[in-house]
């Protein structure tokens, strides 16, 4: 465009059917300050030009004569002065260097990471803002792993398989059920709290969090389907297990949260799905504690990944997760002992019968159960640096809950 | 508190808070000028507040601009216009019917009925009124004319008014309709008047909009402040960004008045002001 102006042929297409992009373009191509000349057949484009340039900020000069040109625009310093100061938030791929921010600025709000950000925007609330406290470099390939595995409950699960169990064996299976819809109801809803107060910066982990919602939710209509296939109504609901499962929702603090719900919780919890699965007295509730189990073992994977980075980074964190189980044991002392009403359905569940050298077996398997549960404990607490002495002392102090 | 500029502005819209409240820290946090506001419900008032010296500087409608002038000569007084928004300049309304109304020419309205916006809006209604006036066509004799009064008192800060009668004519109540320039893109790109059956019959000449309107009493030192503070003002700073916005211009323009003459001849023919003189205690205002 050496010499003359730039130019603009609308041909028919008038500002109000789409022309105006063709415009805003065309002054994008020139610089602040230079003319674009205008032509079009649309009958109104004078009048559009004119009301349009003025809300963008363009000066129009009209022609004297009539001609061809309908105006000529003169480039405004608007749209450019709007994105000066915008700044890139991270970069897309987290394995980059620099893509994820160690501290995101409030005002990175809910921009895609590595969206170019304008400046000026609203300062968001997101109380979890710190790389170190929720990052997990394995959290993107878990939530692939999370969303490929999510399974359909009504079709995953052979519900019309045809199978009849003593009476109250049946019993002690609902109530078993009642049991884990109560424990994964803290498990979806603890994740679903913070989800909700993390930066969207850190986007992997907030999908993560969210398919973990999801895959608790999956579960509570599995086990109230798996109840409610020959009952019409649950089993009990204890005092001590409702206290524990609330010091889990009442902690505010999201490492220790996730440390006590998903690492030592759910690590215990993942060990009762595969005793379940092992042990069941009818092939469905196998099948639900299989495809459960796999779906914590994910949940677990994430807590460990993060949390050890947490530990690696800052070595007070070992204190503080000590002092969590330890406040939450005092907390809890004064609940009945192991929760007797579940303890004894998973006995009589794993003997299959009333019959004396049944229930011995049965008996020992849950005695077998409680020392899988405390050794997968002591083992996470090592990977997160505990010593063996601490891993074991800790471990006993668990929840008589098991989650 | 006597060194802190009074504003006087119409609560047309909740955002006039959010905006003057914003306009007030921004001038306090960034350059440490003393600045504050009262809101009127309606430009009258706003006007006779302005004489009775509730405050220094109006952010007027151009009806209340006119208002003021005339208040001001006949007390012996003078006002100003200090500055404006780029939107507030070289405006034009239009006047639209349908294509297939057979009317060619404003001499096709005789006999027929236009729909305008609110009774006090230069834009949608007093100066395109006098644009048939002036072309022979007279309101309320030649054509009938149709209000779709929005917000009196606002003096058709509100768009409503407009959108109304433009309903109106697709809907055949009214042969004709009246709007500024601005709104015939919007309403033809959201469909309220499809383009392929409207035709625009005429357009206005060009007259000025809003602007800051100080008396001959008012503080020179802070009002000069207050104007080099605006002219300032760059759409680039993300502090200043959202108040423009929200205020609807990219920048504030030194104050101007060549453009008022369509209006002031709009309400000499239409002796609209009357009324409003005689409540200020003036009985013969002249034009």
């Amino acid at each position: 465009m050496a010499g003359g102006h730039a130019s603009l042929d609308l041909t028919d297409l008038g500002l109000d059917e789409g022309g105006h992009l063709l415009l805003r373009r065309a002054m994008r191509e020139v610089e602040i300050g230079e003319r674009v000349a205008i032509t079009g057949r649309d009958d109104n484009l004078a009048v559009h030009l004119r009301g349009f340039c003025r809300q963008e900020g363009h000066e129009v000069i009209w022609p004297e004569e009539e001609g061809d040109v309908v105006a000529i625009v003169v480039r405004g310093g608007a749209e450019v002065g709007r994105w000066r100061g915008a700044v890139k938030a991270g970069g897309v791929k987290h394995d980059q260097p620099g893509a994820v921010s160690e501290s995101p600025p409030s005002t990175w709000g809910l921009a895609a990471r590595g969206a170019t950000v304008e400046a000026g925007g609203p300062a968001f609330d997101f109380r979890l803002d710190d790389k170190a406290e929720i990052w997990a470099d394995e959290a993107a390939r878990l939530y692939e792993q999370a969303a490929a595995a999510q399974w359909d409950p009504a079709k995953a699960i052979d519900w019309d398989t045809d199978f009849e169990l003593p009476d109250e064996v049946e019993d002690a299976v609902v109530q078993v059920m009642t049991y884990l819809i109560e424990n994964e109801t803290a498990a979806l809803l603890v994740p679903a709290r913070f989800l909700s107060q993390i930066h969207p910066h850190f986007r992997e982990v907030m999908q993560l969090l969210a398919i973990q919602a999801a895959d608790e939710a999956r579960h509570i209509e599995v086990f109230t389907r798996r109840a409610t296939l020959k009952r019409d109504s649950m089993g009990l609901s204890t005092v001590g297990g409702q206290a524990s499962l609330k010091t889990l929702i009442d902690e505010p603090d999201f490492a220790l949260s996730s440390f006590l719900l998903s690492v030592l919780g759910e690590g215990s919890f993942l060990s009762l799905l595969w005793f379940l699965r092992e042990h069941a007295p009818d092939p469905v509730t196998r099948q639900v504690a299989h495809l459960a189990a796999q779906d914590e073992a994910r949940h677990v994977a994430f807590g460990l990944a993060h949390l050890e980075r947490h530990c690696r980074i800052d070595p007070t964190m070992h204190g503080r997760l000590a002092d969590a189980i330890e406040r939450r044991h005092d907390a809890l002392r004064d609940t009945a002992g192991l929760n007797e009403l579940v303890f004894d359905a998973l006995v009589l569940l794993a003997a299959g019968s009333w019959d004396h050298e049944a229930l011995r077996r049965g008996f020992q398997r849950v005695q077998a159960l409680k020392e899988d549960m405390d050794a997968g404990r002591q083992k996470r607490l090592s990977r997160l640096g505990f010593d063996d002495a601490q891993a074991e002392q800790l471990s006993a102090l668990h929840t008589r809950n098991f989650m | 508190m006597s060194d802190t500029l009074m504003l006087g502005a119409v609560a047309y819209d909740p955002k006039v808070v959010t905006i003057w409240e914003g306009f007030k820290t921004w001038f306090a946090d960034e350059h440490d000028f003393a600045f504050d506001f009262v809101l009127y419900s309606n430009y009258e008032r706003q006007v006779m507040g302005h004489f009775a010296g509730h405050y220094e500087v109006a952010w007027n409608s151009p009806l209340a601009w006119i208002q003021a002038q005339r208040v001001a000569k006949k007390k012996g007084r003078e006002a100003r216009a200090v500055a404006m928004r780029d939107t507030d300049m070289d405006l034009t309304s239009l006047i639209v019917v349908k294509s297939d109304s057979g009317i060619d020419s404003l001499d096709g309205l005789k006999g027929k009925t236009i729909g305008v916006g609110a009774g006090d809006s230069p834009q949608a209604t007093l100066i395109p009124l006098d644009h048939l006036a002036e072309a022979g066509i007279e309101p309320g004799k030649d054509v009938e004319v149709r209000r779709f009064d929005k917000l009196v008192g606002k003096h058709g800060d509100h768009v409503g008014g407009e959108r109304d009668a433009a309903k109106a004519l697709m809907a055949g109540e009214v042969d004709a309709c009246t709007m500024i320039d601005g709104n015939h893109l919007v309403f033809t790109g959201e469909g309220t008047l499809p383009k392929d059956q409207t035709k625009i019959l005429s357009q206005t000449g060009k007259y000025d909009h809003c602007n800051f309107t100080v008396l001959d009493d008012a503080p020179k030192a802070k009002i000069d402040r207050f104007v080099e503070l605006l002219l300032a003002m760059k759409y680039d700073d993300p502090e200043v960004r959202p108040l423009l916005d929200l205020e609807g211009l990219k920048e504030w323009k030194p104050g101007r008045t060549e453009g008022y003459a369509l209006l002031e001849r709009a309400v000499d023919r239409f002796g609209y002001l009357k009324p409003f003189f005689k409540e200020m205690g003036f009985k013969e205002m002249g034009v």
